[in-house]
């Protein structure tokens, strides 16, 4: 791994509960040697920007299944700008369905994960910027 | 139970010999088995001796104490399950139009999925609501929107299950008074509210307020039905979304029932004869792959729910020792690749909710890993449980799989787990505490991410994810929920506020938060007057958030 110590929020935003792939995914990268924080779940994108600030991370990873990831994604882009912190990138997961992700692309979302992406392929991404 | 003398002799012979000389030249292909939960499986299960008197105090018949073989004498020779599939999005109005269909498709109960907003309290308008409203399920801000939602369907008739858990005194008062604008009284009524806040801390988030004010209006609830609406299911105990959260069958089973014992136990302590309350009581669970298993982790729970009632709380009534359930199968075993592929899942982990004796079922759709499901996969899902009923003759017996040498070890070994996990909990203190500290969600933690490492490992076969994979086009016609709901449900609550007397409604919830000050009052009639006024889903629970405060994750990672 080059970049050790590379810090990643991975966040539950809305009122979803269904925390099992941010949980595995959270613990998943700190055993690949990441900094890994996570939100806890039901988040608003300004509680999850906040803390993305002052934890410095460089990453934040938003994860989903409820439906509302094409409001709310692209409401905690559109914060970290506003608070002057468009250098960190924002991926996601969970139940998002194909056709929204080009519009979620465009509203600067880096990357978008489904059900059955491996360990390696986020990393892979984290550290190449390719994957997805 | 042991193998008799000679039995465990002539194995032994066997294995050293026929057995040992076979895996010489031919290796298994793996070199342990488990099950789905990670548990070693033998390659031979043998007959254990068995006296008649043990026989009784482990299986019995059914209907009879222990339960094991089924809560019904009969089981589905005298009534098959009840076909009861979960649906809900959008508005009343479209969620209506999916009952319909249901009801006309031979479905024989109806089973509501309230969006996020709804199953937290907060009104459609509300800033925290953004983005999730109608998504998951229907959105309800007043008693306008539940009497649209069963508009046309006959309550008095029919029985209806609604997920609904920190909010679920207020839905069924909202149930009750559009019941009684159908003229139907409340004594009529059957039905099941989920009302299970524990397993909210544990799995599933949709929790309001903290553990203590979440007990009372539980109880309050239990104690009203009792008295007010008696056949109806006061609570679903549920282990479905702790499964779902990764658990394992063991762990399912032993913190569900865990958490019934809090419940009893908070009750008793209101002041509630156990055999008053405890037959209404209902249970939950999942259905996963291994088929084997799962039915054995049903029969073992009807087993030490039967011993728990009885030996922990003195209850007598046989209503009181029956572990009833409703089974879904395992959303989380569903694949968004080869989606086709579930199908396939969905009927071997429903034959394994018959084999176990449930007492309704839901049947997931195939395209539930990528979006709620089309009328036409509905259908299908539907269709499986009718072919399972009509055409697969497992109904013709009770408990088919009992006396399975593999199945009888499996209850044993998933019962002696269970009872080990609920002397952990009660060595804690109980449930509160073991939630608060964490340990249960931990325990859920550390089996979901030993399961998924598996997978990415290749130890674990999931078709279609690690073996088997193929291109694949992606697929079309799923449903979607318009944003614009939003907005259409906005307009409509705006509309009820202006038509309300808005004094009476003032008086309703101040009604409400005075007797939320005093824990020894019942908050069901207050509630329903609050609903009989159009006071909003939000506002009600506006009063209660003021009153009892909110609860806080135990983040555990």
């Amino acid at each position: 791994m080059s970049s050790k110590k590379t810090r990643i929020l991975i966040a539950k935003p809305g009122l979803d509960g269904h925390d099992r792939g941010a949980k595995f995914i959270a613990r998943a990268l700190r055993d690949e040697g990441y900094e890994v924080i996570y939100t806890g779940i039901r988040q608003t994108p300004e509680a999850i920007v906040q803390t993305a600030i002052q934890e410095d991370v460089d990453f934040v990873g938003l994860s989903l299944l409820s439906g509302a990831h094409n409001e709310l994604f692209p409401r905690v882009v559109d914060l970290l700008k506003e608070n002057g912190a468009e250098d960190i990138k924002v991926i996601g997961g969970g139940i998002i369905p194909e056709e929204d992700i080009p519009l979620l692309k465009e509203k600067g979302v880096l990357a978008v994960f489904g059900p059955g992406t491996s360990t390696e392929q986020i990393v892979e991404f984290i550290e190449h910027g390719s994957g997805r | 139970m042991p193998l008799p003398e000679e039995l465990k002799k002539k194995k032994k012979d066997w294995e050293e010999t026929t057995l040992r000389e076979v895996i010489s030249r031919y290796p298994e292909r793996k070199t342990e088995f488990v099950t789905g939960s990670d548990k070693t499986v033998d390659p031979l299960y043998l007959p254990e001796s068995f006296s008649a008197q043990e026989y009784l105090e482990k299986q019995g018949f059914p209907g009879c104490y222990p339960f094991t073989r089924g809560v019904q004498p009969t089981m589905y020779r005298g009534r098959l399950w009840t076909m009861r599939q979960y649906a809900g999005f959008g508005t009343a109005e479209e969620s209506n139009q999916r009952y319909r269909f249901l009801l006309e498709q031979g479905q024989t109960g109806l089973s509501v999925a309230f969006d996020l907003p709804t199953q937290i309290g907060y009104d459609s308008d509300d800033p925290r609501a953004e983005g999730e409203v109608g998504k998951v399920g229907v959105a309800i801000d007043t008693l306008r929107d539940m009497e649209i939602l069963f508009d046309g369907i006959p309550l008095d008739r029919i029985s209806t299950s609604m997920t609904i858990n920190a909010p679920a005194a207020i839905f069924l008062a909202m149930y009750i008074v559009v019941a009684e604008t159908k003229g139907i009284r409340k004594d009529k009524l059957r039905g099941t509210i989920q009302n299970d806040i524990l397993k909210e801390y544990i799995a599933r988030g949709t929790y309001i307020f903290p553990p203590a004010p979440s007990m009372r209006l539980i109880t309050d609830v239990f104690a009203y039905c009792t008295r007010e609406v008696p056949q109806w299911n006061t609570i679903s105990i549920s282990g479905y979304h702790i499964r779902e959260a990764g658990s394992d069958a063991s762990q399912e089973v032993a913190f569900t029932l865990a958490n019934g014992i809090e419940y009893v136990r908070a009750a008793v302590k209101a002041g509630l004869p156990v055999d008053d309350f405890a037959g209404r009581l209902s249970f939950f669970f999942n259905a996963h792959n291994d088929l084997l298993e799962e039915v054995a982790k049903f029969r073992a729970a009807r087993r030490i729910w039967a011993r728990i009632m009885k030996e922990r709380f003195n209850a007598t009534d046989p209503k009181s020792l029956m572990l009833r359930f409703h089974t879904q199968t395992g959303g989380s075993t569903l694949t968004a690749q080869q989606p086709d592929n579930n199908i396939v899942r969905v009927a071997i982990q429903a034959l394994a909710a018959v084999l176990g004796g449930t007492q309704s079922l839901h049947t997931n759709s195939r395209e539930e890993a990528l979006a709620l499901p089309a009328e036409e996969s509905v259908r299908l899902a539907l269709r499986t449980q009718q072919v399972l009923a009509y055409e697969s003759g497992i109904t013709s017996t009770v408990d088919p799989l009992a006396g399975s040498y593999y199945v009888e070890a499996l209850t044993d070994r998933i019962e002696l787990e269970v009872w080990q996990y609920i002397d952990r909990i009660e060595a804690l203190g109980g449930m509160v505490p073991s939630i608060l500290k964490g340990y249960v969600q931990k325990q859920i933690q550390e089996a979901a991410f030993r399961t998924q490492k598996d997978i990415e490992k290749g130890e674990r076969v999931v078709v279609g994810i690690n073996r088997f994979q193929m291109e694949e086009k992606r697929p079309e016609n799923l449903l979607r929920v318009d944003p614009a709901i939003r907005q259409v449900q906005t307009d409509k609550l705006s509309q009820v506020k202006r038509s309300r007397n808005s004094s009476r409604v003032q008086h309703s919830l101040s009604a409400l938060r005075q007797g939320a000050k005093q824990d020894d009052v019942n908050l069901l009639p207050l509630i329903l007057e609050a609903v009989r006024e159009y006071a909003t889903l939000g506002e009600i629970c506006r009063v209660l958030r003021d009153e009892f405060g909110e609860h806080k994750e135990t983040i555990v990672l």
